[in-house]
């Protein structure tokens, strides 16, 4: 079969392109520029002062401690569903794999709502929670909880494809040969993977920074506690501190390029070794 | 005697010489229940506190039912101006080669990358009525943040990356000779995409619109800051849900996300209906 390769664009295939690049200018380039034409719109000074004020500071800190708790976790749970899923025939996969893929159609507010629903002060454990004084929602561990949720499918939707594709041949060899299980896993899964599992954490890190909906659901918005830095930009800009709600979005603007940056270079030097069908 | 070729025994697992099944089944399931299906129950559960009639009399609120039109019609025509953009945009990534077509490619994943309150925050300054764009509308008369029209803009953006990344792979994996047939054949090139491309790529459209479609219907972070959350006008259904939570009304906001989930879920299944139907009559 012959695929259509690139061509020289004609008259027609111009205004067709031109339309394209204004459009994208129009839709997303526009936002990019706008957050950083906006943070700086008052000089430097004022940009830092945003920056290194302490609930500022105590936003950053809370966003890097929750992912470090959500993504790996996920990681994980991406690792141990893919083998599961793409090296032993067992029934109700199907449905496994929609379970996994569910979070993705979800909206990030019901995320949420679902925490409070079990452990709000009306919610299904809420009762026993404040009667042995321990607090989830509108504390870290509701945070994190609803961030998991959120991010949950990424590390599993980019590894099981790929072991699909792969086929469990080299490890069922390594098996037959007297390798132990872990043996396999570290020595022929593990390097048949890891770049696809880097670039399933990279997408599943950039969400769970920058996640708004989930969080601002359970985070009850305490200042310098519980707020994550998409929330502190909120606050902010509900407080018409506009350069500084801005000052902030410019970190998370550069979260999200340089996670674009990552995976672009991922994808060009190991297309190979990444999954071939992706939908995110 | 046992006949040789009776239906297999039904087992739960195909043999495999392949250790960690166990394992990884067990806290696959433990993870996921812990994660997903039990909050999830939790969703499901809540609304019937006052019955029936309650969680009914929730939805035909007016209030509520205004926001859920408002949610599912607006996010259809993002959905659907995406499918018109997101294919031109695909297919000029696709088809020629100019220069800054790796940047646009790239360019293309960013609101997939951005978080949405900064989505949010930046449209709200571009089309707000002094804002670069939206300063340009008012002398007009026409006001596009904190109307309906912004929250479409809202959710244009956020929709267009599931078109072009779902579409992109179907029109670089199109058999190009079926193409030079068609031209030989005396297709014009007009005659030519509506004949031979648009058919082959509807289904890869249909996906893209329904992705889209429950993205924009689900989100947040980016609508309520150019929505102006005016009751009955411009409020969307997950802020709904938010605000009675605010209210501490844990049944009415979990009616409200379950509606939610159910109508996304309907359309998408009738989505793929529409879908199978098609491909089935491509088939003949």
């Amino acid at each position: 079969m012959k695929t259509s390769a690139p061509r020289r664009p004609d008259a027609a295939a111009w205004a067709l392109i031109l339309l394209a690049l204004a459009w994208m200018a129009l839709i997303v380039l526009l936002p990019l520029v706008t957050v950083f034409a906006e943070a700086f719109s008052k000089g430097f000074e004022v940009f830092k002062t945003a920056i290194v004020e302490p609930d500022a500071q105590a936003a950053i800190a809370m966003t890097f401690t929750v992912a470090a708790i959500a993504v790996p976790l996920n990681a994980i749970f991406g690792v141990a569903a893919a083998w599961l899923i793409a090296r032993f025939e067992f029934r109700g996969k199907g449905l496994l794999l929609s379970l996994i893929d569910l979070p993705f159609s979800i909206s990030p507010v019901i995320s949420g709502l679902v925490w409070i629903l079990l452990f709000g002060a009306s919610g299904w454990f809420g009762a026993w929670l404040q009667a042995h004084d321990i607090r989830i929602v509108f504390a870290v561990p509701g945070l994190v909880l609803a961030t998991m949720f959120v991010t949950l499918p990424f590390v599993a939707r980019e590894l099981i494809p790929l072991m699909q594709d792969q086929g469990s041949d080299e490890e069922t060899a390594a098996v037959t040969l007297g390798a132990s299980g872990w043996t396999t896993f570290f020595k022929v899964t593990l390097p048949n993977i890891k770049w696809a599992l880097l670039y399933g954490v990279l997408l599943c890190n950039a969400r769970a920074m920058g996640e708004f909906g989930a969080v601002s659901v359970v985070s009850g918005h305490i200042r310098g506690m519980t707020n994550t830095m998409p929330l502190h930009v909120e606050v902010l800009y509900n407080d018409y501190d506009l350069v500084g709600a801005f000052a902030v979005a410019t970190l998370l603007a550069c979260l999200a390029l340089i996670t674009l940056g990552v995976k672009t270079i991922l994808e060009w030097r190991f297309a190979d070794e990444l999954a071939a069908s992706r939908r995110h | 005697m046992a006949n040789p070729v009776a239906a297999p025994r039904w087992r739960f697992r195909e043999p495999n010489v392949l250790p960690g099944f166990r394992l990884a089944l067990g806290f696959t399931l433990i993870y996921v229940s812990f994660i997903l299906l039990i909050p999830l129950a939790a969703l499901v559960a809540r609304p019937w506190e006052n019955g029936l009639d309650g969680f009914i009399a929730t939805l035909l609120d007016e209030r509520v039912l205004k926001a859920l039109r408002l949610t599912f019609s607006v996010s259809f025509m993002a959905a659907a101006m995406n499918v018109v953009m997101g294919l031109v945009i695909t297919w000029a990534l696709v088809r020629y080669d100019f220069p800054g077509r790796g940047i646009l490619d790239a360019m293309v994943d960013l609101p997939f990358a951005l978080p949405t309150a900064v989505a949010g925050i930046a449209l709200t300054s571009i089309y707000a009525p002094n804002g670069w764009v939206g300063g340009l509308f008012s002398p007009l008369g026409i006001k596009i943040a904190y109307t309906p029209i912004g929250i479409w803009i809202a959710m244009v953006f956020v929709g267009l990356p599931f078109i072009v990344r779902t579409v992109q792979p179907v029109l670089q994996e199109f058999d190009a000779e079926v193409e030079e047939a068609a031209t030989m054949l005396g297709a014009r090139p007009l005659q030519r995409i509506r004949r031979v491309i648009l058919p082959a790529l509807w289904p890869a459209v249909i996906t893209a619109f329904s992705l889209a479609f429950a993205r924009a219907v689900g989100e947040y972070g980016s609508v309520i800051f150019i929505a102006g959350n005016m009751p009955y006008k411009t409020e969307i259904a997950p802020l709904l849900i938010v605000t009675k939570l605010e209210q501490f009304d844990y049944a009415g906001a979990a009616s409200v996300g379950l509606a939610m989930l159910i109508l996304s879920f309907t359309i998408i299944l009738l989505v793929n209906i529409i879908q199978l139907l098609l491909s089935r009559r491509g088939l003949k």
